[in-house]
């Protein structure tokens, strides 16, 4: 049986496109929500470290299996391999409906006015593709706010000093500190730091008809058991889903757009839940599949309109693949310091994050998230015996006794670094899979060696009695925290999609995730990705109210 | 639970694993597992056990062995470390060789300080003779360090660490209970 048509397809279910289907379906569009994943909830996947988000040795308890998704990653050295998603090499996303704003952190950054113009700030970076974005931070101000107050964030940014202007403050009140981070604000003020809350997706007290956070150390990796953390799963997509307007299809998995004989693209193909091949017209696609997911949809999306894939005349898509190169220190102390207050990471420093000399952006550091026993097993200053007698004395001496001090430093975009679809190898469904290749900057290097050697003073001025660094390798980035496979930009030369993520080459086909992302601040993401969910959506709300049908 | 219902679900489990497809166990074994094994023989859980021991040695907390390393790799091994049969069967059958030539002893019946060595041997890759070719002795007993830690460490529903021994061990609470796992200072 054929689908009704609707004015629009959203594909994907997580930040970027559960906000979209929000902002359509509330301006009375009719929107068909797409997701490959299902609804997943705490009972899944209770308090099993082997099975989070973080630690995906046994699988990931949110998607996607090993079974029926692989990708092709190219070493640096030239050879080629499969990966699985529960290989880190894979880059995953979870695929579940909100995807990873059911298990995630939940850290609620803003990015700074600087964040936003790179280049004009810091000048040309030799070999890397830097540049301001389209928009600036003053555009995306109320978008911001609009994802602050109905998905929900508990902040007080007013001990920020170094926070971008907002015009109106945080919806709920900042979590206290737990012992840690206690620690750390004392010293930093004494390092003449500002320490302040992190703003968190997670509610400090009840707000939105759900409760307050319990506090529990298996949050960030892990769904949670009283529904305080502020996901799209729990916000914008039952908004979505109540007005009657938007169709949620989990177990969907969109394999490529339909391109009509005029080159006009006139809606997805999918395999539903069975397996059955089946397709969904409709006037507006949005595609918010992740930055490494859009690309492969928009590449494997041919005709002899699009010879090389949809919206890559220019072969801009897929490029810039960026995460963020994670660093800090941790220190050991002789005395307990951990009081099991979870989810752990509480207070953070923005010190560091713009005009470090020398230095192309920066990153906050914030305590971490709390370090659960497996992952901690892994956790031994440099040269310590990694088993016998001596490990085991350390996991029971330092567990609670130790704090990490870390944070991602803003990556320079560079062109090699890619995501293309492999021309041999395909998933279960028999579509072309992501083929990932490239390396992080070098310029990168040097931000890490300068924000881990912050992050030792701090933890040597909270008493460390030992403290090492930790600094990732040269090798391809992108993980949880990937982005920029779609640039926005306003020359069709140099970037894939306009100041409103529409698709340049086609009049309907829009991108809303982090594939639009130019650069991507030294904070974590999730934010922004919704507030350019709320740019896109209100756009195509906008124009559409006003008779533009995208043709 | 009384003992008709037991065998029942035995022969359940029996019949699920042929549906499974799991016939072809670690290629080379012998299928001879006690009740409550899928994939390792009695040879592959001694020589397990022994690594693990060594890998976390016993103290006043129980050691590898004791705790479950040698149950979690066989439950994965028929789960999502499929993948690693063959490596399994190659670096377990490597080291009894590798002994056997050595001391003309198993590694089971080592000293424990002999036992030592050799791991220390395999981890910095110093074996390269017989079934240790192409840098595998270290890629080996990562491996098995690695799921023998997450086996210790882990959730006991994965067929190591019953009861949660090293999480009372790290003197960490289980299950938390909200609002009560609180420490004062």
């Amino acid at each position: 049986m054929k689908n009704t048509h609707v004015n629009a397809v959203v594909v994907g279910a997580g930040a970027g496109g559960g906000v979209v289907a929000k902002e359509l379906s509330t301006a009375g569009l009719s929107v068909v929500l797409f997701e490959r994943g299902d609804w997943v909830s705490f009972e899944d996947h209770d308090n099993d470290e082997l099975l989070s988000q973080r630690t995906t040795v046994l699988g990931n308890a949110f998607g996607p299996d090993d079974d029926r998704y692989r990708r092709v990653l190219v070493s640096e050295d030239g050879s080629t391999g499969i990966v699985y998603p529960s290989d880190g090499a894979y880059s995953n996303v979870a695929a579940c409906v909100g995807s990873g704003t059911v298990s995630y952190g939940a850290m609620a950054w803003r990015y700074m006015a600087e964040d936003f113009r790179m280049k004009s700030t810091y000048g040309p970076v030799g070999g890397s593709t830097l540049e301001d974005w389209p928009v600036s931070y003053d555009d995306l101000e109320h978008c911001y706010e609009k994802a602050e107050w109905e998905i929900g964030v508990a902040g007080d940014s007013s001990l920020n000093p170094f926070a971008a202007p907002r015009k109106k403050p945080y919806p709920m009140p900042p979590f206290s500190y737990n012992r840690e981070a206690s620690m750390l604000e004392s010293a930093m003020k004494r390092m003449g730091l500002h320490p302040f809350p992190i703003p968190m997706l997670r509610n400090s007290v009840p707000y939105a008809g759900r409760p307050a956070c319990a506090r529990r150390r298996t949050c960030c990796g892990f769904a949670c058991p009283v529904n305080a953390k502020c996901g799209t799963h729990n916000t914008v997509i039952p908004a979505a889903l109540s007005t009657g307007n938007c169709e949620l299809r989990p177990r969907c998995v969109v394999g490529g757009l339909i391109i009509d004989a005029s080159g006009r693209i006139t809606g997805v193909e999918y395999f539903d839940g069975d397996n059955t091949k089946q397709e969904q017209t409709a006037d507006i696609i949005v595609v918010a599949a992740s930055a490494t997911e859009t690309p492969r949809l928009l590449l494997n999306s041919t005709s002899k309109h699009f010879p090389s894939g949809v919206g890559n005349r220019y072969d801009w898509v897929g490029r810039n693949l960026q995460g963020h190169a994670y660093t800090g220190a941790f220190g050991l102390f002789e005395e307990d310091i951990f009081d099991d207050v979870g989810p752990g990471a509480t207070l953070a420093v923005s010190d560091f994050s713009h005009h470090n000399p020398g230095i192309v952006g920066g990153g906050i550091l914030a305590n971490e998230f709390t370090r659960l026993p497996y992952l901690f097993s892994n956790i031994r200053p440099p040269g310590s015996p990694m088993w016998g007698e001596e490990h085991k004395e350390f996991q029971r001496k330092y567990f609670r006794r130790n704090i990490q001090v870390v944070g991602p430093i803003q990556e320079m975009p560079f062109f090699d670094s890619r995501v293309q679809v492999d021309p041999s190898v395909r998933d279960s469904w028999g579509i072309p899979v992501v083929r990932l290749s490239g390396r992080r900057h070098p310029k990168d290097a040097e931000g890490c060696e300068f924000l881990s050697g912050k992050a030792e003073m701090i933890l040597k001025e909270a008493g460390a009695s030992r403290t090492w660094r930790h600094v990732p390798g040269s090798g391809l980035s992108g993980g949880q925290h990937q982005a920029g496979t779609c640039r926005m930009g306003d020359d069709p030369h140099t970037s894939v999609t306009d100041r409103f993520g529409r698709v340049h080459d086609t009049p309907n086909v829009f991108v809303s995730d982090a594939s639009l992302h130019v650069t991507n601040g030294g904070f974590n993401p999730a934010l922004t990705i919704m507030a350019l969910g709320y740019r896109v959506g209100e756009y195509i709300a906008g124009e559409w109210q006003k008779g533009n049908r995208f043709k | 639970m009384d003992s008709g219902s037991r065998i029942s679900r035995r022969d359940f489990m029996k019949l699920a694993t042929l549906g499974a497809g799991s016939l072809s166990l670690i290629a080379g074994c012998a299928p001879k597992h006690p009740p409550g094994r899928r994939v390792l023989s009695d040879d592959d859980a001694g020589l397990l056990g022994a690594i693990a021991d060594r890998i976390i040695p016993p103290d006043e907390w129980p050691g590898g062995r004791e705790n479950g390393v040698v149950s979690f790799i066989d439950r994965q091994l028929d789960g999502p470390y499929r993948r690693f049969r063959g490596d399994y069967r190659r670096g377990l059958d490597a080291m009894t060789g590798t002994c056997l030539e050595k001391h003309r002893k198993r590694f089971e019946s080592l000293s424990a300080e002999k036992q030592t060595r050799l791991l220390g041997e395999m981890e910095s890759g110093g074996l390269r003779d017989g079934g240790w070719k192409e840098g595998f002795s270290k890629r080996f007993f990562e491996m098995v360090r690695s799921h023998a830690m997450q086996a210790y460490y882990g959730s006991p529903r994965h067929g190591g660490n019953p009861d949660y021994a090293s999480y009372r061990m790290m003197g960490i609470d289980y299950p938390p209970i909200l609002g009560q796992n609180r420490y004062r200072f």
